[in-house]
């Protein structure tokens, strides 16, 4: 009979909207049975987050210390194990999910469709390829567990119930990875929305030209309730740090809208945003592509357009 | 020590890549290729470890028909010190280039097998992580900064939340991001005595390998198009744009 598995991302006792992204995208697949499974601490209330999910049929949780900050390695033949009851195993396309995903697919044997962005049937995926330039249906073989990542841009996050559904404590299936082990992790300290989630977005560019120049997003985005995002020109040049690069090797986006301020318009970089809702750009170039994808197109010096707009919003 | 760099030759990532029009695939003839920008980079820091007097022998690696010898010969004019090239014409997906490259690596034994985070044709963003979990060694994927120290690596990595710290025992797989440095140009002496490296050739067949559950390709499209908008003559008219969708 088949069976869903979705693999739930966490960080700081708290359920990333990617897993409910995660479970819309199974919601497709025409299957009844979908389980959540939570790897977690003692003590964490992530799995009862989980089990709110509309559409979830039933959460494991397994519980160790090892899994506040899990590594692939440690996480993959946990999944493995479970993965034996289930005909398709699914995570989030962020950087959890595709570092921990594909070590399990391997272990369970198979190829991982990644980043799917629409459902044909149980085994018929969409996916980009080629930073998007083309989009690629692929089938995953019959006769075999499907393991996968769903595209979070592509799907809304599954509401939330007003029931919860069953919680199945288990035990881990392996033991504790001595040669691979977590320091620590950094964030920038961004204030305002997370980026992946916001309903607006406000990037800037190379052209921002110092973090002093930044300066002016941040403050727009402010205005606006608006997360800040950035090119990849302006991360390297470091602007800003690396967590608000949008684009092929950053965050994929779907806000509703979504500003590209002195932002060229390479195709990497509109591969992270060909889902927002409306594109404004503002440039000081006509000729600059990302005119080509904008539906509102402001042509001049940015310096002088970024203030005058937050004066009349 | 030494240091496998699996490289793929891929379409330049300058080229505005085409479907072609019965669906089959994309437009690959006459199209510039090049080493996978994130290959590049692990091959660059693959050099850098060497010549910091951390690693003996830089390997670089291909999986491919015979054009790839190209990128190889690119690789060594690099620095890589000789290249290994598997041979096949059909195209290798993740799972098993994982099991070659984990073949590559019972031969050579090397203390790090340095991959790009995904190659920019099919962006899958598995094969490193396949050979950790098959191999069962650590992964450190996404690495901006990595710092050896006698056996292990501490690696900083790009995630979503910002910048994570692995410290990882080798051997060990790890995958490059775009930050983690900037590629050496390659210069004209160097391609000459690149000409004189060694490149063995290994048929896919040899290895015991094949592409046994692959998954199909059925169809290839062209991405829905976003038509451009207007351009607006003040943010006047923007403001009320925007107004009018109900978006400010
Ligand atoms: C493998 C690979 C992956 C990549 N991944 C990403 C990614 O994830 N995200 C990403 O963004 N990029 C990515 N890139 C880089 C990408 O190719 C571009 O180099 C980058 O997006 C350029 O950033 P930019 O638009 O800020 O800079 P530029 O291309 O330099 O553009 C700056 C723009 O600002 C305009 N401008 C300058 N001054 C002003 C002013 N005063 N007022 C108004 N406009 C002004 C200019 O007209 C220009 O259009 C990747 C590249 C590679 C090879
Ligand atoms: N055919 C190949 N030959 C050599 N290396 C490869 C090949 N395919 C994938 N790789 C390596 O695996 C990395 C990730 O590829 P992928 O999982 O396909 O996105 C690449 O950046 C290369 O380092």
């Amino acid at each position: 009979m088949a069976r869903v598995l979705i693999i739930a991302q966490h960080e700081d006792g708290r359920l990333n909207t990617a897993t409910a992204k995660t479970l819309k995208g199974a919601l497709d697949l025409g299957i009844d049975d979908i389980d959540i499974a939570v790897f977690a601490e003692a003590g964490s209330t992530v799995a009862d987050e989980a089990a709110k999910l509309e559409g979830a049929t039933r959460v494991l949780r397994i519980e160790h210390d090892d899994f506040r900050d899990p590594t692939a390695a440690r996480l993959a033949p946990e999944i493995e194990a479970l993965a034996a009851d289930y005909t398709h195993v699914l995570g989030p396309s962020t950087t959890f999910g595709k570092d921990v995903m594909p070590r399990a697919a391997a272990l369970i044997g198979v190829n991982q469709v990644s980043d799917i962005q629409e459902v044909v049937d149980a085994h018929t995926f969409k996916r980009p390829i080629y930073a998007g330039n083309a989009i690629v249906t692929v089938k995953a073989p019959a006769d075999r567990c499907v393991v996968a990542t769903i595209r979070s841009a592509s799907y809304s996050a599954a509401a939330e119930g007003d029931s919860a559904c069953e919680i199945e404590l288990r035990e881990p299936a392996s033991g504790s990875v001595s040669h691979t082990r977590f320091v620590k992790v950094e964030t920038g300290g961004g204030e305002g929305p997370d980026l992946q989630t916001a309903d607006r977005v406000v990037s800037g560019g190379r052209a921002m030209g110092s973090s002093e120049g930044f300066e002016i997003i941040y403050s727009l985005a402010k205005k606006l309730g608006a997360a800040v995002g950035a090119s990849r020109a302006a991360v390297d040049a470091g602007y800003v740090p690396n967590e608000l690069q949008v684009g092929q090797t950053g965050k994929i986006i779907a806000p509703e809208l979504y500003f590209a301020i002195g932002i060229s318009g390479a195709i990497q970089h509109l591969t992270g945003i060909k889902d927002a809702g409306t594109i404004v750009a503002i440039n000081k170039d006509p000729e600059a592509p990302i005119f080509e994808v904008a539906d509102y197109g402001l042509v001049g010096d940015l310096f002088d357009i970024v203030p005058e707009l937050e004066s009349r919003i | 020590m030494k240091i496998l760099v699996p490289i793929k030759r891929v379409v330049d990532y300058n080229v505005r890549v085409r479907v072609k029009s019965d669906g089959t695939g994309v437009e690959t003839e006459g199209v510039k290729m090049s080493i996978n920008p994130f290959d590049e980079i692990a091959l660059e820091e693959a050099l850098r470890i060497k010549e910091a007097g951390n690693a003996e022998e830089v390997i670089v690696a291909s999986i491919g028909g015979k054009d790839c010898q190209q990128q190889l010969r690119t690789g060594l004019a690099m620095g890589a010190d000789r290249a290994l090239h598997v041979v096949t014409d059909e195209a290798v997906q993740p799972l098993a280039a994982a099991r070659v490259l984990l073949k590559l690596v019972e031969r050579e034994e090397p203390g790090i097998v340095f991959l790009g985070k995904q190659a920019i044709d099919d962006d899958n963003n598995q094969t490193g992580q396949m050979l950790a979990a098959l191999w069962d060694r650590p992964q450190a994927t996404f690495a901006s900064a990595v710092a050896l120290d006698g056996d292990t690596a501490t690696v900083t990595r790009e995630v979503d939340a910002g910048l994570e710290t692995l410290e990882v025992d080798l051997p060990a797989v790890l995958t490059s991001d775009l930050r983690l440095n900037e590629p050496r140009f390659v210069k004209m002496p160097d391609i000459m005595k690149a000409k004189r490296k060694p490149l063995d050739e290994i048929p896919l067949d040899e290895l015991g390998v094949d592409n046994e559950g692959a998954l199909e390709h059925v169809e290839f499209a062209p991405p829905p198009k976003r038509s451009g908008g207007k351009i607006l003559e003040s943010v006047d008219e923007l403001v009320d744009e925007l107004k009018n969708k109900g978006l400010l």
